[in-house]
């Protein structure tokens, strides 16, 4: 088994969309990523995962300047990722099709994790 | 961790109608959309956690965790730096922390809501802003969400609401309990407007079932909310919630598969939802205590007798033509007469319904009453009178869906 981390991209103007959203529209949201988080988590793939909030901070270069996000320059933020077990890179690829993000025209990274050994 | 628990139904809708009643007695009731930011930040923050990590053991209990959390956060800001937006004339409550515990306590929360509807029936605000308002606070609809049920656009709807809020600044409307002989008469206004969202749905000319039935229930969730609470819980709440049981039972088969209106007569009453139609039964046991007898009491009894018909041949026209007798005598509208008259007809024979309708004088322009006509006449095989009767119910009518039925009336007529 490898470890795979994705990370769920989206657009900042989705973001704001997500904030008008309905609360009937917010449950279904909910509905939908755990029907697809729990079936990883069925097959005994799912490691962790975590959230994001929309704001931070940023730390750049050697003279360490610090500036607020959210991350303007960008017209896309991480908004959470996900770290799990997969044979292989088709698989974690195949397993991150059901990530409910992509319908609002989000990404899904999948990076494998490395190991030295 | 993630296949354990699952959401109640519209969880988020009732509870957001909950926090949103309980802040906005908290803030005022010119202030509800302070209140609704504060529940839409509650709910986004359980959108990022919990779609990722599962919902919790006790959803509500977190929601209500964090919505105090949010709402003492604010009042923190907002003792350091007081926005000038906002109309704190109607503040009265001093605004701390065990203030707000205290408010999201089990029997607080049902006072809220129910301050919120009385609020929302205020007498002083239209039939349209009342809607609106109950839609946008009480059931938790977006504005995009009720211009879908009202078949209108959000630019209206936006206006509308604010209007309203214009108007509940100007009048002072407060979140309060109306108490003394005022609280049976702003009682009569809140069922008035948890009926009138009721027709909104059950009448709607909306193709989508959803908007109609999304309507229906949470006025039926709105009437059983006065029947729980011992101020509102009168005889005539729980028979206008009776109502609400029996009309809805039939909301499925009310129109086929193309949209087109199915009437009673052809309804197929299998499909009708017995779980609704006894609790309306329930409801309307409730409701006989007490010597008064209000309008919603003779309409539940007239819908009770539909609803329990076996086939529409078997409807007892007696029973539902005195019960109109009583209703035509507490609101003697035209329409009331045109249904007991139809009512009439069926009891004691066409001939009997035509000179009952031919005694109405009002509805010359009205096509329910050139169908029923209509009907009465083809029953008694007056070809020629009947197609005339249904002509003029064509030229009256605007919905095409109606209409198209009445069109097949004539079509029936001329093979």
């Amino acid at each position: 088994m490898k470890k795979y981390m994705l990370t769920f991209w989206n657009g900042i103007q989705t973001e704001d969309a997500f904030a008008a959203l309905s609360p009937e529209a917010i449950q279904a949201e909910i509905q939908k990523w755990n029907e697809w988080i729990g079936g990883i988590a069925a097959q005994g793939k799912m490691l962790m995962a975590e959230g994001l909030l929309p704001t931070g901070k940023v730390v750049s270069g050697s003279t360490k300047v610090v500036t607020d996000g959210p991350f303007t320059e960008g017209k896309e933020i991480v908004g959470g990722f996900m770290i799990l077990e997969a044979e292989s890179e088709a698989e974690a690829v195949a397993l991150s099709m059901g990530c409910p993000g992509l319908a609002t025209e989000g990404r899904v990274e999948v990076r494998e994790v490395q190991v030295f050994n | 961790m993630h296949d354990v628990n699952r959401l109640t139904d519209h969880l988020f809708r009732h509870e957001s109608g909950k926090m949103v009643a309980v802040l906005t007695r908290l803030f005022g009731f010119p202030n509800y959309d302070l209140a609704r930011d504060i529940v839409q930040d509650t709910l986004l923050a359980a959108l990022s956690h919990w779609r990722l990590h599962g919902i919790p053991d006790n959803p509500t209990g977190w929601l209500y965790t964090v919505a105090k959390n949010k709402t003492v956060d604010w009042l923190r800001k907002q003792k350091n730096t007081p926005q000038q937006s906002l109309d704190w004339a109607t503040v009265e409550s001093t605004l701390d922390e065990q203030e707000v515990d205290a408010l999201f306590l089990e029997h607080e929360i049902h006072d809220s809501v129910l301050r919120m509807m009385f609020a929302c029936g205020h007498p002083s605000l239209s039939a349209e802003a009342q809607l609106a308002l109950i839609l946008r606070t009480l059931c938790g609809l977006s504005v995009g969400e009720i211009a879908r049920a009202f078949l209108s656009n959000e630019e209206t709807i936006q206006k509308r609401l604010y209007r309203t809020k214009e108007k509940i600044r100007a009048e002072g409307i407060s979140l309060e309990v109306p108490t003394g002989t005022e609280l049976s008469q702003r009682v009569e206004g809140v069922r008035k407007a948890v009926y009138l969202l009721f027709n909104e749905g059950y009448n709607s000319q909306s193709v989508d079932w959803l908007v109609k039935e999304e309507l229906c229930t949470e006025a039926i969730r709105l009437g059983g909310l006065l029947c729980s609470h011992p101020l509102t819980s009168e005889p005539a709440s729980h028979a206008l919630l009776a109502l609400m049981y029996f009309q809805a039972s039939r909301l499925a088969t009310r129109l086929d598969t193309e949209g087109q209106i199915v009437l009673l007569e052809q309804q197929d009453r299998t499909r009708w939802n017995q779980p609704y139609i006894q609790k309306g039964k329930k409801a309307l046991d409730c409701a006989s205590e007490g010597p008064h007898l209000s309008e919603y009491h003779l309409q539940a009894g007239i819908a009770y007798y539909h609803a329990t018909a076996e086939r529409f041949e078997s409807t007892n026209w007696q029973a539902i033509t005195y019960l109109y007798h009583l209703l035509v005598a507490l609101n003697p509208s035209p329409m009331v007469y045109l249904s007991r008259a139809i009512a009439i007809g069926f009891a004691q024979g066409a001939e009997r319904g035509i000179e009952e309708l031919k005694n109405i004088t009002t509805l010359s322009q009205n096509h329910y009453y050139y169908v029923a006509l209509g009907d009465f006449h083809a029953k008694c095989a007056n070809v020629s009178a009947a197609i005339e009767a249904y002509r003029q119910a064509l030229h009256w009518c605007v919905s095409a869906k109606e209409k198209a039925l009445i069109a097949q009336k004539i079509a029936a007529l001329s093979v």
